[in-house]
């Protein structure tokens, strides 16, 4: 290996290179200008996208980590610049999101006497990432670096912080690197037990009314593959949580629908009738499991995962296997029996056509010439055939995105599950485009969330990202309106949202926008927006009052779900 | 049902360590009794013995999310009849209250011994189980304890692999 000279800043940049980093999304400061300034060499080989606010860096980098199945690295100052990482960070932890985050730190020498923009970043961040560090000496960066994409990427993937002092950064080192492989008191990848994936498979043999949940585990393992063939041989009905949306087609037959509190009815109602659970790459998550004393209790779990501490968190498992989800569906289709459940699949559609038509009845009649949120997903998704990415933010319309949408492709679904950040789909979006050039991406945001990150238009206008925005407006906080008028007696305590012109907004940021207000509108001006070359803005005017169902209430079972 | 539980933890030596063990209680709004930390018998392998009443269920959860902290190398949970633990005590009492015929009985029951014997006062030293430096505490009490400090405790395990052995194996 050879050494060269080097500052530590370098050495941030060669590094980063060393590990293929080609985007970084970030905000320069007073403490990270020597980085700043080694990247300012680098602007052939790494692509640098200045967001207008640190947070908008850290989501922009989870839309890219998510669609492109890498490392989102993201650069911030010290002081108010570390801070505005903190809930990118925690979503990103909560979602199993790789980032290597780096923070400029005031110089050494100042640490702990409250310098000009100085914060404990990494007391801050310790709970909200998977780890972090302090580097005070130039030499000590490569191997930071190193272990930080290391950590980040293998096992349960998750956020690193790496705060690099001033003076590291200016420090002289021989630059050498070498890539962390192993670390002493770390086991990402666990060994697979095959002996329970034995006990598995012959619960899943002698299973009656078998059923699959997977979770985001699929994607991360890059299992698609391995899912697919696994329930094609075994014949059994496959339904996803939030975040696992898009790992399977949801036009196969196979599918059964999305989980949770506004889930599918019976994708819910079933897991209280199946007698065999198999829950791969997923954790059981309060917002899918509802009450869980009354949660498949009638049922074999049979529990994949590959963080050992999500096993028996939640649900304790008959069978429990730490393991990549890959692996285990792999070894676990060789040892399947091929079956067609053809019965249990009929309970399903014969539950769905339930849920179509009680839904379908109670909307006509509440809300027959408003638009609703759900015609603009169900419409975009038949024009782009389930195959776009789309960025969700949070509340009614991603829970309904997460319905209607009929996600085709793997890496497709960007949303923030496990957190609930509002704000996150604009800059996801942003990030998930670097990700994936050549999709069409897509973000769907209500006009709450669009204004808590709205200032990222700038960072679109700046970096000619081409991403299309809807903003669905019902011109109140929806899913917290909805939960005033079912539980706290229509006290509509502050959700009404006044909004900007959002198409002068958009304007004033070189992009071109659209206000649709009739139904008829609609498809025309979503072609529009779709054939729009460069980024485009449609507000879609919903209606005011819609609730989102199926709803499974606070302390209720799964098969309690209700449709109205 | 609550017990007392100990909990030993080895770890890296990296700076913050402790700060990345004991969260992992707080966040579960678990209440720690007791915390020491030092070397372990492999050399840059720290070694935490953690006291807290919680339930089994509980703090299974909190190993296994300390085991995912990633300078944490292993960390296990024990019953109290899984291991020989030990605390130790000092008392700071004046020497005056030796002239007391009585201080020298408690001394002598309790299998404490002197440190050190200054013209003012007298450093006391007492190792056992929690009850019992307590115990001799309140019997000293009434002579006037200037000071009083217990360390958490430490402990060994009965039936445990030796972490050296661990550590080969990985």
């Amino acid at each position: 290996m050879t050494t060269t000279k080097t500052t530590g800043a370098q050495a941030v940049m060669k590094s980063l290179v060393a590990e293929q980093v080609d985007t970084i999304f970030g905000y320069p400061g007073g403490a990270i200008m020597p980085i700043y300034d080694a990247l300012y060499d680098y602007e052939d080989a790494v692509k640098h996208i200045l967001v207008r606010h640190e947070q908008g860096a850290t989501h922009a980098a989870q839309g890219y980590a998510r669609t492109s199945g890498k490392t989102g690295v993201v650069f911030a100052t010290s002081g108010p610049g570390a801070t505005n990482l903190i809930t990118g960070l925690a979503d990103a932890m909560i979602d199993s999101t790789p980032l290597v985050c780096i923070t400029g730190q005031v110089d050494s020498k100042l640490l702990g006497t409250d310098a000009f923009q100085e914060t404990d970043v990494v007391g801050i961040s310790m709970p909200i990432t998977k780890w972090n560090t302090q580097v005070t000496k130039a030499e000590d960066i490569p191997a930071a670096i190193a272990k930080a994409f290391y950590i980040a990427k293998s096992g349960r993937p998750g956020p690193v912080l790496i705060d690099i002092t001033k003076d590291a950064q200016f420090g002289e080192m021989e630059f050498q690197y070498e890539k962390c492989t192993t670390i002493r008191s770390y086991r990402p990848k666990p060994k697979l037990n095959s002996a329970l994936v034995e006990e598995a498979a012959t619960l899943i043999n002698g299973a009656k009314k078998p059923y699959l949940l997977i979770g985001q585990g699929i994607m991360l393992s890059n299992a698609e593959q391995e899912l697919l063939n696994f329930v094609e041989k075994s014949g059994i009905p496959v339904a996803s949580t939030l975040l696992g949306l898009g790992a399977f087609p949801n036009h196969h037959l196979l599918y059964a629908g999305y989980l949770g509190m506004h889930g599918d009815y019976a994708a819910n109602v079933k897991t209280n009738e199946c007698d065999v659970l198999i829950a791969i790459g997923m954790r059981f998550d309060d917002r899918v499991t509802g009450d869980v004393s009354r949660y498949a209790k009638q049922a074999k779990v049979i529990h994949v995962d590959i963080d050992a501490s999500e096993l028996n968190k939640i649900i304790n498992a008959d069978v429990g296997v730490h393991s990549d989800a890959k692996e285990a569906l792999t070894l676990l289709t060789e040892l399947v029996q091929e079956k067609k459940h053809t019965a249990w699949l009929q309970e399903f559609r014969d539950l769905k056509k339930v849920e179509v038509e009680t839904l379908q009845k109670s909307t006509d009649e509440s809300f027959s010439d408003e638009i609703k949120m759900e015609e603009v997903i169900k419409m975009l998704s038949e024009i782009t055939k389930g195959e776009a990415v789309v960025v969700t933010d949070v509340g009614q319309h991603q829970m309904l995105t997460a319905r209607y949408y009929e996600y085709n492709k793997t890496k497709s679904n960007i949303t923030s599950g496990g957190l609930g950040t509002m704000g996150f789909a604009l800059p996801a979006a942003i990030g998930a485009k670097f990700g994936a050039p050549e999709k069409t991406v897509v973000a769907i945001i209500g006009d709450g969330g669009f204004q808590m990150t709205l200032q990222e238009l700038g960072t679109i206008l700046q970096s000619e990202v081409d991403i299309k925005i809807i903003i669905l407006n019902n011109r109140f906080l929806g899913m917290v309106r909805q939960w005033q008028q079912m539980f706290f007696e229509k006290r509509y305590s502050f959700t009404n949202m006044v909004s900007p012109n959002f198409i002068a907004l958009a304007q004033a940021y070189s992009i071109s926008a659209k206000k649709v207000e009739a139904r008829e509108e609609l498809k025309e001006n979503l072609l529009k927006m779709l054939h729009h070359n460069g980024p485009y803005l449609l507000e879609v005017m919903v209606a005011k009052e819609e609730n989102v169902f199926p709803m499974i209430c606070t302390g209720a079972s799964v098969s309690e779900v209700r449709l109205n | 049902m609550e017990k007392t539980y100990t909990v030993s933890v080895f770890t890296e030596n990296s700076i913050g360590m402790m700060n990345r063990v004991t969260i992992v209680f707080t966040r579960r709004h678990l209440n720690i009794d007791s915390i020491t930390a030092s070397e372990s018998e492999v050399p840059g392998v720290f070694r935490y013995t953690i006291v807290l009443r919680t339930t089994r269920q509980q703090v299974d959860k909190v190993v296994g999310q300390l085991e995912k902290v990633i300078d944490v190398i292993k960390a296990f949970v024990h019953e109290e009849n899984d291991i020989v633990h030990q605390e130790v005590a000092l008392y700071k009492i004046r020497t005056e209250t030796l002239t007391n015929g009585d201080v020298e009985k408690v001394i002598r029951e309790h299998h404490a011994r002197v440190l050190t014997v200054d013209p003012q006062f007298m450093v006391i030293e007492k190792t056992g189980h929690v009850e019992e430096t307590q115990l001799l505490f309140e019997k000293l009490r009434p002579y006037g304890v200037l000071e009083f400090a217990r360390s958490g405790r430490v402990a060994v395990t009965k039936p445990m692999k030796e972490l050296s052995t661990y550590l080969e194996e990985i």
